[in-house]
């Protein structure tokens, strides 16, 4: 599926013209910069197959798209939105699935050249097709990505993949909404031919020609002995499912309906035909279309396309164009900064440390993340030998002086960072912007030491860069909107999905985490298990709990955002009393990277609590308070100061702080965010039970004023 | 007429690699790879934008059969827009001098405005060949038209075949390798071990001084290995800050065991390594913002027999340089004469005697030269010029003269001036 909102077409989207028996129809939505299936282009769709059907000049169809580089990105997400009830996304499926049928059955054979995105209804429609011709450019990509909306291919997707390609493979794109580079579509079988891009009109041309002279492609079935010992034959598709089922059981927790009902239609269909598989699916995306689950997911996706077009300030101007990029410190967050900007943005990275064995190890940390995507084979390796050129470094700033934009991740200390600026501002174009890259310091203290405080600006990357989705762009009090507007284009370039915050102690990601960090600490002392406070979390759909986050994070890093945190914000924000923490840093357990945290690690892995640790926090797990009520103490107090933070303008709204929270760190989707969640328990409830836990624990949980106030006036975040 | 015809030539910058001995540090490293190096931090050091590069020219003398054109992969780094042409050049140990004589006659002609040259060599990576006749066989293999045709051509293979080829140290027209050739130079010139020795030594010395006050580090980038855990190379590793006459003494003689004197202590070493210099026109320069070391005032090439001496045609191409320069020989306030052999350094410095030029050592070689800082051969004329500019910038000397020998009888001299 893809979205775009559909104004007034005039022009038709679909056009062909006849040549030497052969149709050649073009499909070119107008007004619009890819292609999207509406109701409109499927009825143009159905006039054109029925006049092709009549017209007996006609022997065969090839079927290309108008579009530069792409083919057809899904079907019109509008129409799908608008749906009310479980039969009405039931009818819509099966109009769908109609309408592909006719094309399936057509009696006149169909070819189709596919170059660009060929996504959701756009794959199926191709799948529904006599013959596939892909082109190798990269952006040409094929894939089902209906469950990352909560919802499944329904346009028969389920039932022509698995048996074009065998249950596994099938289940292995379908289950993940995963997409495919052409090669791979070609290895697995999903096309039948790969060409250059060039040449891709004449060879689906010609193919249609063949497919006219009666000519059939004869397909393997792929996988050989193995792929028929487990898809080739009923018993075999039982393990297949099974182990399916399993897998995404373990990886969705249960809260994911849309896998396990893609799964269901897979194996319906293969068990009872076609056509059986075809009702199912139907019936199934009708429930899915209307679950809390998939509207959570289709708010998400909407809230981050908006976010990849908002400039992050009003009236921003254009920004600066970052061709090359200057890091100063290479440690871990630098490299990690440097590698994602060259993998990502591919610009030019010019690393600077004070010592050149930490500026090799930087290199080397950053050249890390473009060996692994050499290794998973998302680039080749003379894309690897271009993208490697890009990082250099060195111990002076020789270099900054091209760079459009320099990020600064040295030790985190206002001191350090100044004397940083101090000194690159020396070598700096008068247009460069220099970024802060920090977790706990003002950006407008840092800017104080600036001649130019207009061009500095705040950024805050999460860890590992490579993985970590999220960018908090943070304004200082005098940057300019260009500084804004720039910062934000080049997180957005290197792939992240950024939210524009108030430069206020914490910024919005740690600041809501705090509340919830702390109470870990009240937690254990009132006799919680780790594995117990850790488990509540996931069960809620934490993709981790908070106590494995703090190990991740380095409890260093937590104490030292914690501290911060507690002098801003001491009249609500309460760390547990005793040594706490602490305590472990000072054993040397500093969390997942010193191999011990309050879990231990073992190459690169969770192995489970040290006991010791209790010991050592001076606490003793005795079962502590109920299951229901650590949940609620983690989570509510999290919501509480996500309202207050809002209400104090430090997101710019609650869209913006819930992408935040789910992209900063793993805030559960299908909630929707701190803030939809919310909403969706009620202000008036949220204020009972925070009222009533204030009432036990004191301050740390005092109503917020921006949730009295809602519950007052039973209004809501979203309205 | 004095200098080169046209416009004047700026010597902006130069850099280098560390130069390391064959099989040590830079062991592992591609030749392609020093290249493209050397020359990004060129970019990095001067803050030039790639697209202001009109050419690209290097110098490599054992170019790689995988990489033959080693100048078009440093002008497709990233760094530079794919546009940028490039060649490479083969003036065996003059090569590198050559690259930047090259670039120095298209910006004189107004062919270009500004010039990459420069020179790379890896002796850690030559290639090795098949034998003649296995070569043949796979040649004759690759166009069998069936299974068996191409196993008949196969089952001619016989284990001699095997034996790979190393590429030729001799000089093809007379079969002697350079040693022999320094050796025979050293005979016919009387030039004695001592003398020689005390060249090499002097040689070390110097070169560990500008290593040491930063003078010769100057020049160098510092290469980050790409393997973890190896420590990053500062400067030359052939320099040799504990040797002494006696020591040298006691080394054998490598090409002449009974009456030689070329030992390995008095020769240049093997080596790894590459340099980059940024040539411009004096416009450009100026228009680009940048102060010129120096400019290049003449250059001049000339080869001997290579059955006499293979290394003194620097005699020939010395004077030649001068006269181009309109200059003579005691106008020059610094000479960079490369160091093949202390035997060949000697007997070049013999022959310029003899013309009546008075050898003033004060001022040749003041940091050292190619015994001490290694031999890197395409990548040693980029080098030396870098060398004296930088050198004449501090001592703000007037003139200065290069003079590199090399194999086939060959060698090129050149004249830089300041103002």
């Amino acid at each position: 599926m893809a979205t775009l909102a559909s104004p007034a077409r005039t022009a038709p989207a679909v056009t062909w013209d006849v040549e030497d028996g052969i149709a050649t129809v073009v499909l070119d939505v107008q007004g619009q910069p890819v292609n999207v299936i509406s109701r409109a282009v499927k009825d143009e769709f159905l006039a054109c197959f029925a006049a092709l059907a009549d017209d007996t000049r006609v022997r065969a169809v090839a079927f290309l798209s108008g579009k530069a580089d792409n083919f057809i990105a899904g079907a019109d997400i509008e129409e799908f939105v608008k749906l009310s009830s479980a039969a009405e996304a039931e009818r819509l499926a099966a109009d769908g699935q109609d309408m592909l049928n006719r094309i399936a059955r057509f009696p006149k054979p169909v070819a189709v050249g596919i170059n660009g995105a060929c996504l959701g209804g756009g794959l199926e429609f191709a799948l529904a097709c006599h013959y596939r011709v892909a082109s190798d450019h990269p952006k040409t990509q094929l894939g089902l990505p209906e469950v990352q909306l909560g919802i499944l291919p329904a346009a028969g997707g389920c039932q022509r993949l698995p048996r074009l390609i065998g249950a596994r493979a099938a289940l292995d794109i379908i289950l993940a909404g995963k997409s495919e580079r052409a090669a791979k579509a070609f290895r697995l079988g999903i096309v039948d031919e790969l060409v250059p891009q060039a040449i891709l009109a004449d060879i689906t041309l010609a193919a249609a020609r063949r497919l006219a002279g009666g000519w059939r492609p004869k397909r393997k079935r792929p996988g050989g002995f193995v792929g028929f010992l487990l898809d080739g034959n009923p018993l075999g598709r039982r393990i297949v499912f099974r182990s399916a089922r399993k897998q995404v059981l373990e990886r969705t927790g249960g809260h994911y309906p849309a896998p396990l009902a893609a799964l269901d239609a897979v194996e319906h269909g293969l068990r009872h035909g076609i056509a059986e598989g075809l009702k199912r699916e139907a019936q199934l995306f009708g429930q899915l279309a209307v679950t809390d689950v998939s509207r959570k997911l289709v708010q998400i996706f909407f809230a981050t396309n908006q976010l990849k077009k908002d400039p992050g300030v009003a009236n921003a101007p254009p920004p600066t164009r970052v061709a090359r990029l200057g890091i100063i410190g290479s440690g871990f967050m630098g490299s990690g900064i440097a590698g994602t900007a060259v993998a990502q943005a591919e610009v030019d990275v010019r690393m600077k440390d004070a010592d050149l064995a930490r500026v090799a190890q930087g290199i080397l940390a950053a050249r890390a993340i473009l060996d692994d995507r050499l290794k998973r084979r998302r680039i080749t390796k003379y894309e690897y030998a271009r993208l490697i050129a890009l990082l250099s470094g060195g111990d002076s700033y020789a270099g900054f002086g091209r760079a459009e934009l320099t990020i600064e991740a040295v030790f985190e200390e206002l001191s350090v960072k100044q004397q940083v600026l101090r000194e690159v501002e020396e070598v700096l174009d008068a247009n460069a912007v220099f970024a802060s890259n920090t977790s706990t310091i003002p950006i407008t203290r840092i800017a104080e030491a600036a001649r130019a405080p207009e061009r500095v600006i705040g950024t805050h990357f999460f860890s590992p860069v490579a993985k970590m989705p999220l960018l908090e762009v943070i304004p200082g009090a005098r940057t300019s909107p260009q500084t804004v507007s720039t910062a934000v284009a080049f997180g957005r370039r290197m792939g992240k999905t950024v939210i524009v915050v108030q430069d206020s102690p914490g910024f919005w990601v740690n600041r809501i985490l705090a509340p919830y960090a702390n109470e870990v600490g009240h937690l254990l002392a009132e006799g919680a298990s780790i594995e117990d406070i850790d488990g509540m979390a996931v069960r809620f759909g934490f993709p981790v709990g908070p106590v494995t986050l703090l190990d991740e994070v380095g409890l260093d890093v937590a104490i030292k955002v914690a501290g911060v945190m507690q002098e801003a914000y001491g009249d609500h924000i309460v760390p547990a009393p005793g040594a706490g923490i602490a305590a472990l840093v000072k054993a040397g357990r500093l969390g997942r990277k010193s191999g011990r945290g309050f879990y231990i690690y073992k190459g690169g892995k969770k192995r489970g609590v040290d006991e010791s640790v209790y010991g050592l926090l001076g606490v003793h797990p005795n079962g502590g308070p109920r299951p229901a009520e650590i949940l609620q103490r983690l989570v509510l107090g999290m919501v509480n100061e996500a309202a207050r933070a809002l209400g104090e303008g430090v997101v710019r709204n609650p869209r913006d702080g819930d992408i935040g929270a789910i992209f900063g760190f793993g805030f559960p989707p299908f909630r929707g965010g701190p803030l939809r969640y919310a909403d969706d328990l009620g202000a008036d409830r949220v204020l009972t039970d925070l009222e009533r836990l204030a009432e036990r624990f004191g301050a740390r949980f005092a109503p917020s004023e921006v949730l009295q106030e809602h519950a007052r006036s039973g209004t809501k975040f979203y309205s | 007429m004095p200098g080169l015809n046209g416009r004047r030539v700026a010597v902006v910058a130069g850099v280098r690699t560390p130069f390391s001995k064959a099989g040590t540090s830079l062991k592992d490293v591609r030749a392609v790879d020093l290249a493209r190096y050397a020359t990004r931090e060129l970019l990095e050091r001067t803050n030039l934008d790639g697209k202001e590069v009109d050419d690209v020219i290097f110098g490599q003398v054992v170019a790689s059969p995988l990489v033959p054109n080693v100048a078009r992969e440093v002008s497709l780094l990233p760094q530079f827009p794919k546009e940028i042409p490039a060649y490479s050049l083969n003036r065996a140990c003059a090569s590198g001098g050559q690259a930047v004589a090259d670039a120095a006659d298209a910006i004189a002609l107004g062919n270009a405005n500004v010039v990459l040259a420069g020179g790379v060599e890896s002796l850690s990576d030559i290639p090795i060949l098949a034998s003649r006749r296995l070569a043949d066989i796979l040649f004759e293999a690759s166009k069998a038209r069936s299974l068996g045709a191409r196993l008949r051509t196969f089952a001619k293979v016989r284990p001699r075949d095997l034996v790979p080829v190393s590429p030729a140290v001799a000089e093809p027209s007379t079969g002697q390798t350079m040693g022999q050739s320094a050796e025979k130079m050293a005979k016919e010139n009387h030039i004695s071990r001592e003398e020689q020795d005390r060249w090499a030594l002097r040689s070390h010395k110097l070169a560990a001084q500008g290593t040491a006050d930063g003078r010769l580090t100057a020049e160098i980038v510092p290469w980050l290995s790409p393997k973890p855990g190896e420590p990053v190379l500062k400067q030359d590793n052939g320099i040799r800050t504990d040797t002494s006459l006696e020591q040298m003494a006691k080394l054998k003689p490598v090409f002449d065991r009974r009456y030689g004197s070329v030992t390995a202590a008095n020769s240049s070493p093997l080596t790894d390594g590459a340099s980059a210099v940024l040539l411009m026109s004096d416009e450009a320069a100026r228009a680009l913002g940048y102060t010129p070391l120096a400019y290049l005032r003449s250059h001049a090439v000339a080869a001997v027999d290579p059955g006499w001496q293979l290394l003194q045609a620097p005699v020939w191409a010395v004077p030649k340089a001068l006269e181009h320069a309109g200059l003579q020989w005691k106008d020059l306030g610094l000479i960079e004469i490369h160091e093949a052999f202390a035997s060949q350094v000697l007997s070049n410095l013999q022959g310029f005697a003899a013309k009546g030029w008075e050898i003033n050592q004060d001022i040749i070689n003041v940091m050292g030269g190619s015994i001490a800082i290694g031999h890197p051969f395409g990548a040693t004329g980029g080098r030396i010029v870098t060398t004296l500019a930088n050198e004449m910038q501090r001592r703000d000397v007037q003139f200065g003269l290069i003079s590199i020998c090399a194999q086939g009888g060959m060698a090129i001299a050149m004249v830089l001036e300041r103002r």
